[in-house]
């Protein structure tokens, strides 16, 4: 198992099932159109799936990857073409009805009910019963441990689903799609929460079930994760498809072309720092207490500088200690913060979020749907809530045509694309609603950006809107403190890269020395001075 | 038609103002029907129908701006009661002109509004408890004051002696009509109170805050909005229509009733309801609420009007309470 893992591109394998191409597609669509009242999202489009390959379905945010999933696994049934899953034509009225022709979707959001058990989730709405309806808890048990045993999960069956890391409950998720005898499995972006180790177990889950001849949809944004695993590549943009092409065919520049319809350049161009000496955030010893049992501690002894102008990577495995730090800096983790913090050369004592952005400290977390936006609220009222003073005088009235010239101006530097101003937020493309997020941390005018994942589930194009925009405001003097779990945007955008590891700083690595072999040594515990405390 | 002003017209049908005012069409379209021998067409069964909802419509407010923060508040009718008792214990037996009593009692309302605020704030305890526990607490404090008794312009003396003071002239002021009778105060009063959260929920920043908690709490808190404050001020502003509809009540019956308005309070989260804004929160306005009044109003009228018996008259409700949500879904 472990070789498939570094060997994903080879096929077949265990059951020899010779060349793909001579195998009947477990999925066909043919022609498949797709309205939402007057608007056509899907303009006849063509995709086929074989079992054992691994299909990546590419495309930006909008392209109708999503539309397209959503009908094969019986979301939408409204829709104009042909479905053939396994030979039969189908035409599902409901996810049920997709799941018992054998398609299992695993989604960006899990899909288990977190306060039930292990054998709970597994069986959940085909529960085996007996005599009088009773459920037969005992065979459900047994059941579960024979299929855990297939994963690599050492779990016991009782155990709640919300006591285990977001990995293993994608595994289970996996483990059940695989026990109710799935053919074709959809991935849609699964390692957005994932860290890198958990990615690497992930993908070899997948190589195994291709080896069992399983037809695999991947979607991702990832270029990295598409040449890792892909067997073949389809694109659409605008709802159209732009080609399918086996991976090998397709070098990156092409693919990338195919997605977003231009050539995008070398993004991440080097770049110099305008205001070199004036410290925008001194951070002295900056510890933070574990949530819940206090006497440990997530992030320890934490120093350095960020000088204005300047863009500071914190890199570290999930569970170092990063995001903590930035939460810690935006003043949103209370009384669990020690150290001492200065801003512009003058105390900054980390009292909370209103403060902080009153004082231009702005911190965007990496998770815009639970912690960054409101879905009802309209795309105005959305980029202007930080910064809504502005507009206001002492009672608190709003000077709406001011907030609606600035909301205009500064969503057309980002490029946002929303049908209307006044339209709730959550009918925005995941792409344009990071950029209304980022546009509110922007728009009280900070001194110090505190990014989390910025670019996080968004697609190449809005990427390098957003690389540019960054530039720009280092430019201006702001001073960014920047998390990426991707290397090369990391590598890319920072003149300095701090590396932590088990919560302190582990090595600062100079722009010109870093490497990604360097970073992640170093987020790994391999290298740096980790037991001592962090280098300032 | 041109084909750009039919787009518009085919988005606006989707908005939910459009849905709203489409069922109290729908409704008054009813009433021209069954027009009770043409009783519907007169004026006058319109300005009873738009006071009688008058004060269920002040509570319908304060209700949308609670709702709106994904709360709820249960304790509207027993604090209009405590509002209506204090209001008549001070103009009668204290015998207090009408200037100090009513900004006395709108105070006393606001106060325990914000009380209920802050425990949903501060101690985050959820919101239909609380209010709850107002609600109990309230209907007492009422008993207490009026020493279970409605509180009339006969007051008795401490030695037992009976003796009769004027009802002071801001009862009759509050209860009489303008517009040579065309229209009653406490429907302009209402209207004042729809203005007020109209300009509190969309021009003033606290009108943003209050969307932006009801929408994602925790995202508000960290775009730098006062969560706690906003919350309070939420709570603050249904106790204080809680009391100004006290008044009303206290006004249009004469005296304070510690029993008046018994669950008033779901008359208007029915009111918000079919209207339109959703109990989930983040969304909604006080304009929606306003035609969801309306459209209870008219129901009500009609059926009283074709002397529907009381029964018919609460199934109906019921019904069209379920009908108007769907419809707003556009399910219907």
């Amino acid at each position: 198992m472990g070789a498939a893992g570094e060997e994903p591109i080879t096929r077949g394998g265990g059951t020899g099932t010779g060349h793909p191409a001579r195998r009947d597609p477990v999925v066909v669509m043919g022609g498949i159109r797709k309205s939402f009242g007057p608007v056509e999202v899907l303009h006849g489009v063509d995709f086929e799936v074989l079992p054992g390959e691994v299909h990546v379905l590419a495309g930006e945010n909008g392209a109708g990857k999503s539309t397209l999933i959503k009908i094969l696994s019986g979301v939408y049934d409204d829709f104009s073409g042909e479905l053939f899953v396994n030979g039969r034509s189908q035409r599902f009225a409901h996810p049920n009805e997709a799941a018992r022709a054998g398609i299992a979707t695993i989604h960006q959001e899990l899909s288990l009910v977190s306060s039930m058990s292990v054998a709970d989730n597994l069986f959940l709405g085909r529960e085996v019963t007996r005599r009088l309806g009773r459920v037969d808890f005992a065979f459900h048990e047994s059941e579960t441990e024979r299929i855990l045993t297939q994963t690599d999960l050492d779990i016991s069956p009782r155990q709640l689903v919300e006591e285990l890391p977001i990995s293993s409950q994608q595994t289970l998720e996996i483990a059940r799609a695989l026990a109710r005898d799935a053919s074709v499995i959809i991935f849609d972006e699964p390692t957005s929460a994932l860290n890198e180790r958990e990615v690497d177990s992930l993908f070899q889950r997948i190589v195994e079930l291709r080896r069992r001849g399983r037809g695999i949809v991947y979607i991702t944004h990832k270029i990295e994760e598409i040449y890792r695993l892909a067997d073949r590549i389809t694109v659409l943009r605008d709802g159209r498809l732009v080609g399918t092409a086996a991976a090998n065919d397709l070098p990156p520049q092409q693919l990338v072309k195919w997605m977003v319809g231009r050539d995008l350049g070398r993004g991440g161009k080097r770049r110099r720092a305008f205001f070199p000496h004036e410290a925008a955030l001194e951070v002295l010893e900056l510890g933070v207490a574990h949530p819940t049992r206090r006497s440990r501690s997530v992030v320890e002894g934490v120093s350095f500088n960020l000088r204005q102008g300047e863009i500071v990577g914190l890199a570290g495995l999930q569970g170092s200690g990063t995001s903590e730090v930035l939460h810690a800096l935006f003043g949103a983790l209370g009384r669990r913060v020690a150290g001492r913090v200065r801003l512009c050369g003058e105390p900054f004592p980390l009292r909370g979020a209103r403060e902080s952005i009153e004082r231009g400290v702005v911190l965007l977390t990496n998770d815009r749907k639970s912690l960054g936006l409101a879905p009802e609220l309209n795309v105005t009222h959305s980029v202007s809530l930080a910064g809504l003073s502005r507009f206001c005088n002492l009672v608190g009235w709003v000077r709406r045509e001011e907030e609606r010239e600035t909301v205009r101006a500064v969503a057309e530097q980002f490029r946002l694309a929303a049908p209307s101003f006044d339209a709730p937020v959550r009918t925005l493309s995941g792409g344009n609603q990071q950029k209304v997020y980022l546009a509110r941390c922007l728009l009280p005018q900070p001194r110090v950006l505190l990014l989390d994942e910025p670019t996080r589930g968004i697609d190449v194009g809005a990427k390098a809107d957003i690389y540019e925009l960054m530039r720009a405001w280092v430019g201006q003097g702001i001073a960014i403190l920047l998390i990426t779990s991707e290397m090369d945007e990391l590598l890319a955008l920072c003149d300095r890269i701090l590396v932590m590891h088990r919560g302190r700083i582990a090595v600062e690595l100079a722009r010109e020395t870093a490497s990604k072999d360097a970073v992640l040594s170093a987020a790994m515990g391999l290298t740096g001075n980790s037991e001592r405390g962090g280098v300032t | 038609m041109s084909p750009a002003w039919r787009v518009k017209l085919t988005v606006w049908w989707t908005t939910p103002v459009a849905r709203a005012l489409l069922a109290l069409l729908l409704m008054i379209a009813i009433g021209g029907i069954f027009n009770a021998e043409g009783a519907f067409f007169r004026w006058s069964v319109h300005r009873d129908m738009l006071r009688q909802v008058s004060v269920h419509g002040m509570l319908a407010c304060g209700m949308t701006v609670v709702i709106i923060t994904a709360g709820i508040d249960l304790s509207v009718s027993s604090l209009l009661a405590l509002a209506a008792v204090s209001f008549a214990w001070l103009t009668l037996p204290q015998g207090w002109p009408a200037v100090l009593a009513i900004p006395l009692v709108l105070a006393f309302g606001t106060a325990l509004g914000s009380a209920s605020g802050a425990l949903v704030a501060r101690l985050r305890i959820q919101p239909f408890i609380v209010t709850l526990a107002m609600m109990v607490f309230a209907r007492g404090l009422a008993k207490v004051i009026s020493g279970g008794r409605k509180i009339t312009n006969y007051v008795t003396e401490a030695d037992g002696t009976t003796r009769v003071v004027d009802l002071p002239a801001i009862f009759g002021i509050i209860d009489s009509k303008v517009l040579s009778g065309n229209l009653s105060i406490v429907t302009i009063i209402f209207l004042l109170c729809v203005l007020v959260t109209w300009i509190v929920l969309s021009r003033l920043r606290l009108g943003r805050h209050i969307y932006a908690v009801g929408g994602n709490e925790e995202a508000a808190r960290l775009s730098g909005v006062p969560v706690r404050r906003t919350l309070i001020a939420a709570y603050a502003l249904s106790g204080l229509f809680a009391a100004v509809a006290g008044i009303c009540q206290a006004a249009q019956e004469t005296h304070g009733d510690p029993e008046t308005g018994m669950a008033y309070e779901l008359d208007a989260i029915a009111m918000v309801v079919i209207g339109g804004t959703t109990l989930a929160g983040g969304k909604g306005s006080v304009v929606l609420t306003l035609i969801g009044v309306l459209t209870i109003g008219y129901l009500q009228k009609i059926l009283s009007l074709n002397a529907a018996p009381e029964a018919t008259r609460l199934m109906l409700t019921g019904a069209i309470i379920i009908c108007a949500v769907l419809f707003q879904r556009g399910k219907a």
